[in-house]
This record gives structure tokens, sequence and C-alpha cells, in this order.
């Protein structure tokens, strides 16, 4: 982190927070660069960041990023993110209630009893099978993050072999939009 | 309209024209040779042709900010494009609107590592403030008049049009500016009317308040720095300017305290470092003012006025935040200070400027004078003598003249003082000075140098002697990169490692190669007369003032040291800064 010897009054600032940030953005070429330049650029954390155009009338994209840090580099982060020309608006989703999913493709491979265990773990966590040969399965999982997190780490021991993870997508609850 | 068939290089020219551009800094090459055609075909638009790109953009920026008018260059693709970048983020970090027109390669041979191809959005991209790739006719005049509404609005800065070779042949529609809303760009301009209240209330109730100014009131408009010197005034609080908001507030004012900052003034710092109601107003709390930052400024409520948002709370957590233009909050600001009715602790206030008195009787920018030898600070308090009152404009390089000029010039008003803050460039005064001069013919331009920064653009004495401009050149020759030598004297125990200026050329007869009148002084008693002279003259010249080698700049915040920790000259000895903050800078 950039952080180094920035020091701010209060102590109590100092605590890492963790965010959800939507972002609104003209779909045209290079507006993906120039949010992940001003993150780079700027030593800003990056845990997790998604795009598609979610408008083509409008064409919108929508970006959600997950990232972390003080108080006050998040404020910044916000504010530079809204300085952008191509910005439309940002909201922070972490400020209110709201919805955050996260898909996975996951790939196990094994036979015999192992190959068994895994599907078992795979029905409880809900997965769903999307791909299956002889000796594995490639399955589908939509939830949050945490909830990813478990199911691939229970599946590590039973022949983990390929994870692909789309990132946080979210949106906040009520009728509101951004 | 219809009939009239335009290539893109011709609806180029028309928005400019019609964003009411009268001059050009610029530069040919393949990629512009559409452009370049059209030029010479046409009277509306004045073409300046720099020796270096880099000299365009500091150029245009001289220009703009001498004006409060959009720069403009235009240079060709690849190293035309690459030679840019400084004077961009030169101008990003100093927030100077500049449009700058980049050639391209053939949009079919984009990303084909064509014959002078670079990727200059990508580039540019984190030294704008915004860029764009013409991809199609249509876009192209509703592209550049949006550059220029982003480059001038908000908080200014640079915008780069890149222009693919084939989009300036090909038939293409001309678009006028529209009237119509940014679709997503609409910088805030008023101020929050509650802030504003709760920000008078806190200066009314003050004991000792302190104004602390930046670029942000210039960029605002003459109107908004006399109505900044209106509120001053009616508040009888003290004021002081960073390096960029020098004349904001008029210099000769006894509420102005000087500069503030690494080498601003010791009553400046101390105000800053005592107050308990600090009021910034477009300034954004840069390292080389804060000093460190845990013992910045420790007991204040801080009111902080800016146009961009992220300038709030970014290096010191402030009270109350006012986003929008300085001059409509200075007006509103005004207009609530009086609807109050009431008055300022008057006590607490004598006292605070009795203590500020106080201060300023350490006379902190005095130095040992000397028959021998010129000391710097001389030559410039001799300059301002003989130039004051007249049509004047000053710029600089960087370094140790630098900062004497921005503490012995006075400004009495704003956009006559012309420096690389943020980003420090080296070489960045004689074009600058050049821009200046184009848009004031007739005024005394001054570029006051360092003999190394004024060989950084040196080739642009070539423009200056093609355009007739009366520029002077002003050098405060030390033989050393006198800031580097200073650091390294201070902090690096006198190990001067490459910061003396060795094979300097002969700067009278490189004035004169360049049809430029070169003068020199190298007694005090010199002094007036070069000077004289140089003012009389009514052509170029380059002044050769050899002054004392080893002096240093004071008074002095050592990197990473407070405000109250000040150097006022040698006999105070630095410290090695006792925590890392200060070593890390630069
Ligand atoms: C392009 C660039 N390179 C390097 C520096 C670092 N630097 C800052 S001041 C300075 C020395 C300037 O020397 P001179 O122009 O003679 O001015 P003086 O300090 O002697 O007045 C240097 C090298 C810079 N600011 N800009
Ligand atoms: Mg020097």
């Amino acid at each position: 982190m950039k952080e180094k010897g920035r020091k701010v009054k209060e102590k109590v600032e100092e605590k890492v927070e963790r965010r959800t940030i939507a972002v609104l953005v003209d779909n045209e070429s290079g507006v993906l660069a120039r949010v992940i330049g001003l993150f780079s650029g700027r030593g800003y954390n990056i845990d997790s960041l998604t795009v598609a155009e979610v408008d083509p009338k409008e064409q919108l994209s929508r970006i959600t990023i997950t990232t972390s840090g003080t108080p006050m580099i998040l404020e910044q982060i916000k504010a530079q993110l809204d300085r952008l020309v191509p910005i439309h608006k940002v909201s922070d989703l972490t400020e209110g209630p709201h919805v955050a999913r996260e898909l996975a493709l996951i790939k196990v491979t094994g036979t015999g009893e192992q190959r068994v265990e895994s599907l078992r773990i795979a029905d409880i966590f809900r997965a769903r099978v999307v791909d299956s040969a002889l000796d594995s399965f490639v399955f589908e999982m939509t939830g949050t993050t945490e909830k990813l997190n478990a199911f691939i780490s229970l599946m590590e021991p039973l022949g983990l072999a390929d994870v692909s993870r789309t990132g946080v997508v979210a949106i906040a609850r009520g009728a509101g939009s951004l | 309209m219809a009939s009239e068939r335009l290539n893109g290089s011709q609806v180029l020219l028309k928005a400019l024209v019609a964003q009411g551009v009268e001059v050009i800094f610029g530069y040919p090459g393949g990629a512009v040779l559409p452009i370049y055609d059209e030029l010479f075909q046409q009277n509306s638009l004045r073409h300046i042709l720099v020796r270096q790109e880099a000299g365009a953009v500091h150029a245009a920026e001289g220009y703009a900010r001498s004006t409060g008018r959009v720069g403009v260059v235009l240079v060709t693709s690849g190293p035309g494009a690459t030679n840019v970048v400084t004077g961009l983020t030169d101008a990003l970090m100093d927030s100077i609107p500049v449009v700058c027109l980049t050639g391209q390669v053939p949009t079919h041979l984009i990303g084909n590592d064509a014959f002078q191809e670079a990727d200059t959005t990508g580039i540019t991209r984190p030294c704008t403030k915004h860029n764009y790739l013409v991809k199609k006719p249509g876009d192209l005049a509703r592209i550049v008049h949006e550059a220029f509404y982003v480059a001038k609005s908000g908080r200014p800065g640079p915008v780069v049009v890149d222009l693919p070779k084939d989009i300036l042949q090909d038939p293409c529609p001309y678009l006028p500016p529209s009237r119509a809303p940014h679709r997503s760009y609409r910088p805030r301009l008023e101020g929050d009317p509650e802030r504003m209240e709760q920000a008078i209330d806190l200066m009314l109730a003050a004991k000792r308040p302190v104004f602390y100014c930046g670029g942000g009131v210039i960029n605002s408009g003459p109107k908004a720095c006399r109505l900044l010197t209106r509120l001053v005034r009616m508040t009888g609080y003290p004021c002081t300017n960073t390096v960029m908001g020098l004349g904001c507030f008029p210099a000769s004012d006894k509420q102005f305290l000087g500069m503030l900052g690494m080498h601003g003034t010791y009553e400046a710092n101390l105000a800053m470092y005592h107050c308990d109601v600090m009021i910034n107003i477009g300034a954004r709390f840069d390292d080389r003012v804060t000093g460190r930052l845990s013992e910045f400024s420790p007991n204040s409520t801080k009111i902080h006025v800016d146009i961009d948002p992220s300038s709030i709370n970014k290096n010191v957590p402030v009270d109350v935040a006012i986003i929008g233009d300085a001059g409509r909050v200075l007006r509103d600001m005004i207009k609530l200070w009086q609807a109050k009715r009431k008055q300022p602790d008057g006590k607490a206030l004598k006292a605070w400027w009795k203590q500020i008195d106080e201060w300023r009787a350490r006379d902190c920018l005095s130095y040992e004078y000397s028959d021998e030898v010129i000391k710097p600070q001389y030559a410039l308090q001799r300059l301002y003598a003989l130039t004051k009152g007249r049509d004047v404009y000053l710029t600089t390089e960087v370094g140790q003249h630098q900062m004497w000029a921005a503490q012995f010039y006075k400004f009495e008003e704003p956009n006559r003082w012309m420096t690389s803050g943020g980003l420090g460039t080296m070489g960045y005064g004689l074009p600058a000075a050049m821009g200046v001069q184009i848009a004031h013919p007739d005024a005394l331009v001054i570029d006051v140098a360092g003999e190394a920064s004024i060989l950084m653009n040196i080739q642009e004495m070539s423009t200056i002697a093609q355009y007739r401009l009366p520029v002077k050149v002003f050098i405060l020759n030390n033989e050393y990169m006198g800031m580097v030598r200073q650091w390294q004297e201070m902090l690096y125990g006198g190990r001067y490692s490459e910061s003396y200026v060795d094979s300097l050329p002969d700067f009278v007869k490189l004035a004169e190669a360049f049809g430029a009148v070169g003068l020199r002084a190298t007694k005090p008693k010199d002094v007036d007369d070069v000077i004289k002279e140089m003012i009389d003259t009514d052509r170029a010249v380059i002044a050769d003032i050899v002054v004392d080698k080893k002096e240093n700049c004071y008074p002095m915040i050592p990197a990473g040291a407070a405000h109250c920790e000040m150097l006022l000259g040698p006999e105070d000895k630095a410290e090695k800064p006792d925590s890392e903050d200060g070593m890390v800078l630069v």
C-alpha cells in the first residue's frame, strides 16, 4: 500500500474496511483501463472487479468493484472514480442493504469414493453439475464469496483441479436503482 | 451547409475556431500533414512553430495561465506524442486547461506497430484529465467541442484528442458546439448553503484565523480573486498563498503573510501552525505545504473550499468541506458574512496580529548582502524594484531561483506568475514565457531561470527569435543545480554528487547565436545596469547573472519536519528527520 508514512489524527481511522462499489459508466473503449489505472496508479486495492453492459440503449456498463482500505482511502476511491469523465454514478453498496453474489465453475477430478463425496457435498451446497466425465466434474455454483470459498476449500482434498470465478456482482435491496 | 463537403482536418479547424481558439503551438509530422495543409490555407488560426514538442505544451500552459483561456497544442503521432507527456503531466498537476491534438496512424493500421505509431491514449491516460481517440468521422466535431468543455470546466486540466490520419483526410460532418449538458461530467459549482453558513459561523467565532489560498482561486478567474480580496479585507484576517496561488491576493496588502510551505515565510507557516480556524480556498494540502502531516496545524478547525471533491480529506481531514467554484462560494460567503451583522472577536484578533507581527519582525527573508559577489536574493530584489508597476509577467524554471522568485517578487494581480508548482518541471519557464508573450505581445515577460534548467528547453530561443518575441531570460547562474546541492549539503554530508554543472555554455554568446542580446553581471554594482538594459532592449535578452555558488534558500522546513521546525538560516542546523515521512519525500 502507498499509505506508508501517512499519519491521520485519529488512530481509529486507520481501520481497514471492505466495500462493494457499483459504478455506472459509458460503454466505450478505454473506460475499464481508466478505472483499473486509477486503482493501480494510486495504490488502491482491487479484490475483485466485474463489468458488463447493462443498458444497450444508453450504452451503459456497470462495474462492480470490491475493495478495501481505511475510511479516508475509501472516500478517496469514490471521489477519484466520480471524477473520471465517462463515469455517470458511483455508489457504495456497503452503505445500505444489498445483495452480493458470485458465480464459480469448479473442476474436480477423481474416481471412486472421492468422486462420490464431492458430488454429495455439491448437493448440500446446491452446486449444479454442468459437465461430467468418467474422472471429473465441473460444478457451477452461485452464492456469496464466503460460501464459494467454503465449497472450494472442501473440494481441495477431493481433487480440486481448476477454478474460475466471476468476482462479485451486487445490487441494492428494495425498489431503488443506481 | 449541406453542400459544403469538408474533410476531417477542415472540420477540426472549424471546431477550433468555433471554440474561440486563436493560437496553436505545434510541430508537424506525417500523421498531421493534412491538418498542416489546411492551416496553410486559412487565416483564422495562428500557428506557432516550436522547436521541440515539450516546448509546445509549456507554451500553451503559459498562454493559458496568463489569459485564463484554453491553450492548444498540435503534434504528430509517435515521437510527437511521447514528447508531450511531461507537459501534459505538468498541466494535470497544476490544473491548467490545455487541449492537445495528436496525430495517429490511420485507423486500419492501429495496433500494427506502424511507423510512428504509439498508443497515445494509453500513454496519456494517467497524465490527462481525459483523452479521446477519434474512431469515426461522425465523432470528430463532437469530441473536439467536448475536449474544450472538459479542459476548462470544473477543475481544469489537459485533454488529448488522438486523430488517425484517415479521419483527417476523409469526408466528415461538422457539428456546432452542443448546448446540451454533458452526459456524465457535470462538476458542481455552487456551494452547499448550510456548509457555507457553518463556515461563516466558525470564521466569526475564530480567535486565530488564517486564510490559506491556492491556484483554485486563480483558476476561478480574476473576479474570484477580487471577491477573495474583499472577503479577506472584510474579516481583517491574515492571508497566505501557495506557490500556485500567488497573485490571488495582493502581496502589498498588510494582511498578506507571503507564501507558505517548505520555503514559505516564517509568519505564514507559524500562523498555519498556531491558527484555530483555517480557511482553505482552492488549495490542496500538498506535502510541500503541510510538512509532516501529524504536526500540521494541530489545533485548528479546517474549512476547505474546492471544486474537486477528491481534494477533500485526501491528505488532511477537514471539518467543513464546501464543494464548488471558488468565485461562487466566495460570493455567497461575503453575503452570509454581511447578513450576520456580527463582528469577529476584536480583542482576540488584535492579540493574534500582535503575535504575527512578532513573527514578521524576524524578517525571515533577510540575507547577508555582499559587495563582492551577487547574492541571488539581491538580484531578484533589484529585478522587482526595477520592474514593478510595469505590465510584467514572470515565469520560472525549477530550483532555488524559483523559490527566491516566489519569495521576493510581489504579485498584486492573478495570472502574472507562471511556475511549475506540482510537477516541478525544469525547462518549463522558457517555453511558458514564450506562450505568455504570444498572448501579451507588449508586456514585459521574464523567465527567472537557473543555468541548469534553462538548458532543458533552450532550443525554444529559436522559436523566440522566429516570432521576434522580446522574452527576457534572467539566469541566476550559480553553476550548480542549486536546489540539489542544498539538499546534499543539508542531508547527504556535503557530497555534491553530480550537482555541479560543468562545461556550461557562454550564455552571452549563446544569446547572440540565437539572435538575442546577451548581458552579464558579475558584481553587485552591475546588477541594476544589466536589469535596466534588459528592460530597455526591445528584443529577446539572456541576462547571465553570476551569483554566489553556495547560497542556500531559506527559510526551509526540511522535508518531513513540521511548520514549527523551520530553519531560518545557515545558523539553524538541520536535524536528521525524526521519522521516515520526510526521508521518502523528494
Ligand atoms: C526535469 C527535471 N529533472 C530533474 C529535476 C530535479 N531538480 C530539481 S531542482 C534541480 C536543480 C536546478 O538547477 P538550476 O536550474 O541551476 O536552479 P538552481 O537551483 O541552481 O537555482 C534539479 C535537478 C527537476 N525538477 N526537473
Ligand atoms: Mg543553478
